[in-house]
């Protein structure tokens, strides 16, 4: 647990800058303070709270934000499946608690520290998920609260939110092992900017089916090569 | 939205998060999936990483930039310089973050 803890401290500086942001943009918001607070313990997505913020500010209808939360989240399901087979052992409760503090960090952090895809026995993967993940936990929320309590008070132009990027930027550089996922991080990023226009962030999701697209054929290639060689 | 209509809102979006979260984790039973997809689906996270990071680089307000002059892709160069130099998630943060703030600042751009 503590290991997890020590592997996710340096990143807390990213999660941090990017929490206080989501913080002022959550204050500005204008839906008050014991709400904004009950958004982010609950939901604890910064980027689907961001999403939700106009439209819940705009009067949009209750079903609008749900749909937009569902496509913004969708990359979350690809986190899901990444920890499934390590976590599945565990009765429903500890699956589900373990689901809900799952994020970016988290995984870049475990799947750095674990490269292996299926769950080797006796490695105490469920406590340094704990330990990683209840420190991203506890720097997001005291950041994002700071954000909402001192709101306007924090200028924009500190460039805090590339902070946030760069912590991002940094946990993808630890995921690039293999030429292929070099490939699918390439096609990935490309998709995702050439298809930013879409609504409700569902450029990611076109980026990640793209990229998956990508990991199939490279892996076919890969394989073929193996046995077209003696 | 009046504060109850928001609280509803809160609530139900916090269910679809976290239904989006546990996809794959609330069954325990072989997933019907076939080989191809799973090897796939392998490449999803980073991809997800990937694709939230690249448009916070090169796009401002949704358009390429088109000024060389832009501070973020130079700290996002020199983070990633940093990063093969010394495989450090703090270093990378610290060097990226310093160099756009060092430009913008310091040359305006």
């Amino acid at each position: 647990m503590r290991e997890g803890a020590r592997d996710t401290l340096p990143i807390a500086l990213g999660i941090a800058s990017w929490g206080l942001v989501a913080g002022v943009a959550m204050a500005k918001s204008g839906m008050g303070v014991p709400l904004a607070l009950l958004m982010s313990l609950v939901t604890y997505a910064g980027s689907a709270q961001i999403a939700a913020l106009p439209l819940i500010a705009a009067d949009a209808p209750i079903w609008v934000v749900w749909g937009t939360t569902l496509c913004v989240s969708l990359r979350f399901m690809a986190f899901s499946f990444h920890f499934r087979p390590f976590f599945s052992h565990l009765p429903l409760g500890r699956r589900i608690g373990i689901s809900f503090l799952m994020g970016d960090t988290n995984f870049a952090v475990f799947a750095h520290r674990f490269p292996e895809t299926e769950a080797l026995p006796g490695v105490g993967y469920t406590d340094y998920f704990v330990g990683s993940a209840v420190v991203g936990f506890v720097f997001w929320q005291v950041a994002i609260s700071i954000g909402i309590l001192l709101g306007s008070g924090i200028p924009a132009s500190w460039g805090l939110g590339f902070a946030g990027v760069m912590a991002l930027l940094a946990l993808t550089c630890t995921q690039l092992h293999t030429p292929s996922s070099w490939a699918a991080a390439v096609v990935a990023g490309c998709a995702a900017v050439a298809a930013y226009a879409l609504p409700m962030k569902l450029n990611v999701v076109v980026a990640i089916a793209a990229a998956v697209a990508v990991g199939v054929l490279s892996e076919r290639i890969a394989s073929w090569r193996k046995g077209a060689m003696p | 939205m009046s504060q109850g209509e928001i609280l509803v809102t809160i609530l139900g979006m916090a269910l679809v998060v976290l239904l989006c979260r546990s996809a794959f984790m609330l069954t325990r039973d072989e997933l019907p999936m076939p080989t191809w997809l799973r090897e796939g689906l392998r490449y999803a996270p980073v991809a997800a990483l990937t694709a939230v990071v690249a448009p916070e680089l090169v796009l401002t307000q949704g358009h390429l930039i088109t000024d060389w002059r832009d501070a973020r892709v130079f700290g996002a160069a020199a983070g990633l310089a940093f990063y093969v130099w010394r495989p450090s998630l703090f270093g990378t943060i610290v060097c990226g973050t310093g160099v756009m703030l060092a430009l913008r600042f310091g040359l305006g751009w």
